[in-house]
């Protein structure tokens, strides 16, 4: 078995699992419980090497399900700790209804999501479904497009969730970033641990006086509950950008709400997780031959960056929506929905593609981005939906 | 896991005046009156000095006791799901581990975590298993009154052979509920788990005494405690304490201590008063009474005698060597 000592060298070359579970050991975390399933097992292994090698100086619960992994987080946090794990697909199916407990409970747990399809068939390659089942459990729901960003995001999750009291996830494209080697910069230990503090005092089974947590709630009050928590993630957009801008300032890294590659263009692509980097690069080509055309990244889904997004849209004439799950037998999957509810209610007309694409691993090549970019720009209707297969 | 002095000493309960005094459950809760599961929680939180931390399943005593904004609970206390009371405690004992290192906690509580015969021979018993086997520091209790009595007596598998239920109901083709009781006992001892006991609410003295040695354990503990259901069992509200006591005394629910696995019977039954005593207090027996089922009671007579031999085997062999 491999020795795996805290990397000291500022510029290392991880996965993008390594890469969690090194922004895991320098983020002072008291307990890990996770069960391993591909692709996120990296993570878990990585995790309990440090914690063998006294790297990781918090708890490490190796549960017998992933029901049982997001149980004993909340019992974690219940008590104050500060708690991470991370699953894919069957496994966040398997555990969907402890995520609405977290975030009922208002509990800041931090969980990486290594996006995986789901059964049947089965299929261990990447797609969004896994994620698109539990959007809207209640979590703040984080995408990145690499193994860097996967990193930074991490380590600004703790501080996220603590200020906020709502769990966080950070979903990281399966095999395309779970197990790809990147280079990755990672924050001395000491900037880390500084930047992560120590988990605010808050309610807990610690209490000197007694407390009681998870009531059950009547008619009369379960609505409340339900409107603060709503209002709680979307204000939480504020504090998430107030952290990234804190986090910038040591890593000189800030991924913010969404990315916009070309702001202004006729066609913009609009994408979730890594294949945004097929994008850009084939928009950059396009541009060289003088075609208008751009990607909008985003970096979260939920809360989601209303205002940001409108920002995008000016000049932008066709939104083409790229989704990698199914809402099936709905108007269009679940990412062309959102932007689509949010153009309708500012009162804002685009010709929207909603685009079903690379389902448990299918792959997305330039060559496809053209395609579809190309696409877009000669489109006549309003709406057009469809599968689209493109490279193997 | 690192002991802590204060727990690890028991001292067994003699008399009423050695009980924690203290009420640990406020009144005015919304239990049944006769409530056999309340009787038991209240016996097992004054068994201790120490407030424990308590995570119930959800269940009968979840839902009676933490209807918003009111809690009855007078120790720290959490609901989160029916499943996993045992996962949950899992990561309040490691995080109070964790904080302790850290220098952030003076004091590790026990945990005590507390499911129906549902949440636990059911639909739980994966996380208990999983809870038991990677030896967290907690007493897990399952006050059995057998059958998912919230949601209106339906049979689980701590229901016994030939009892009514709405699930298992009484006709021309069915005796009551056709399979036997699951030995959860024999589950929780075969993982190696430290101290394993039952318990009843008829004896306070012999319980409360189990929790005791329980919490005073380095590792998982469980008791299963016998806590009738007048709603369930259809009897009166006023004979829930004699419905425990005799299940006991016609050797029905035998009490007895697993320590390290050596079996020992807490409370022997030397002369058994006939089954008819326990069956005939209760509705969900009355068809078993009747001429036209006598194999079917015969046969749970016989049920019974094996459980009690089986355990008394267990003990016996042990006393010998």
């Amino acid at each position: 078995m491999a020795q795996f000592e805290p990397v000291q060298t500022r510029k290392s070359l991880l996965t993008g699992d390594e890469a969690v579970a090194h922004a895991v050991r320098q983020s002072s975390v008291d307990l890990v419980a996770a069960y391993p399933i591909t692709p996120q097992t990296i993570i878990v292994e990585r995790i309990a090497d440090f914690a063998a090698s006294g790297a990781f100086t918090g708890q490490f619960v190796p549960v017998e399900s992933e029901h049982s992994a997001m149980s004993a987080c909340i019992g974690g946090a219940l008590a104050g700790a500060r708690a991470f794990t991370a699953t894919a697909s069957q496994g966040l199916a398997l555990m969907h209804e402890m995520l609405y407990a977290a975030s009922g409970l208002r509990l800041p747990i931090s969980m990486a999501i290594a996006n995986r399809a789901l059964n049947s068939p089965l299929n261990i390659h990447n797609d969004h479904t896994d994620v698109m089942g539990s959007i809207d459990s209640g979590w703040i729901q984080l995408f990145v497009e690499n193994a860097e960003e996967a990193y930074d995001r991490v380590i600004q999750s703790f501080r996220i969730a603590e200020a906020v009291n709502l769990p966080v996830a950070i979903n990281l494209d399966g095999f395309t970033l779970t197990h790809s080697t990147e280079p990755v910069e990672m924050l001395s230990d000491e900037v880390v641990r500084g930047f992560v503090g120590r988990p605010p005092k808050r309610d807990s089974l610690m209490d000197e006086a007694p407390k009681s947590f998870g009531l059950m709630s009547l008619p009369d009050s379960y609505q409340f509950f339900k409107d603060d928590q709503s209002r709680a993630t979307t204000g939480s957009s504020v504090t998430i950008s107030q952290v990234e801008g804190e986090y910038a300032k040591l890593s000189g890294r800030e991924h913010g709400p969404l990315k916009i590659f070309r702001p202004g263009s006729k066609v913009m692509m609009v994408m979730l997780g890594s294949y945004a980097g097929t994008a850009r690069t084939t928009a950059r080509r396009m541009k060289n031959d003088g075609e208008q055309v751009g990607v909008i990244s985003l970096g979260w889904l939920r809360p989601f960056p209303e205002k940001q997004f409108l920002d995008a849209l000016e000049g932008v004439e066709t939104l083409m929506i790229m989704d990698r799950s199914v809402s099936y037998g709905a108007p269009a999957g679940p990412l062309a929905s959102d932007v689509m509810s949010l153009l309708y209610r500012y009162g804002i007309k685009r010709k929207v593609i909603a685009v079903t694409y690379g389902l448990g691993g299918r792959g997305f090549l330039e060559e496809d981005a053209m395609r579809l970019f190309r696409y877009a720009g000669k489109s006549g209707s309003s709406f057009e939906s469809f599968f689209f297969y493109g490279g193997e | 896991m690192e002991e802590n002095s204060k727990l690890s000493q028991f001292q067994p309960v003699k008399s009423i005046f050695e009980i924690n005094r203290e009420e640990r459950m406020a009144p005015g809760h919304r239990a049944c009156a006769g409530c056999g599961p309340m009787i038991a929680v209240r016996q097992i939180l004054q068994s201790l000095d120490v407030k424990p931390v308590v995570i119930s399943a959800t269940g009968c005593v979840e839902v009676t006791t933490s209807t918003y904004p009111d809690s009855a609970w007078l120790v720290p206390w959490a609901h989160v799901a029916f499943e996993n009371s045992a996962a949950v405690a899992s990561g309040v004992e490691a995080a109070m581990h964790a904080l302790k290192v850290r220098g952030e906690l003076k004091e590790e509580r026990p945990v005590i975590a507390l499911a129906g015969d549902g949440g636990t021979f059911d639909i739980g018993l994966q996380a208990l298993s999983g809870a038991l086997e990677r030896g967290h520091r907690m007493l897990y209790v399952c006050y059995d009154n057998e059958a998912y009595m919230n949601t209106g007596i339906q049979r689980s598998s701590a229901t016994p052979f030939g009892a009514w239920t709405t699930t298992s109901p009484v006709g021309k083709e069915w005796p009551g509920k056709a399979e036997i009781k699951k030995d959860i006992m024999g589950i929780v001892v075969a993982h190696g788990t430290p101290y394993a006991a039952t318990a009843s609410i008829s004896h306070w003295k012999d319980l409360m005494t189990k929790v005791r040695k329980a919490v005073s354990q380095n590792g998982p503990t469980f008791l299963h405690v016998y806590a009738p259901c007048n709603r369930g069992w259809r009897f009166e509200p006023k004979d829930t304490v004699e419905v425990a006591k005799r299940a006991v005394e016609t050797r029905f629910f035998p009490l007895y201590e697993v320590e390290n696995g050596r079996y020992r019977i807490t409370v022997p039954v030397a002369k058994p008063r006939p089954l008819e005593d326990f069956l005939s207090l209760q509705g969900r027996f009355s068809h078993l009474l009747k001429p036209e089922n006598l194999e079917v009671l015969k046969e749970l007579k016989s049920i019974v005698e094996e459980r009690w031999s089986k355990i008394n085997a267990a003990a016996s062999v042990q006393v010998q060597t």
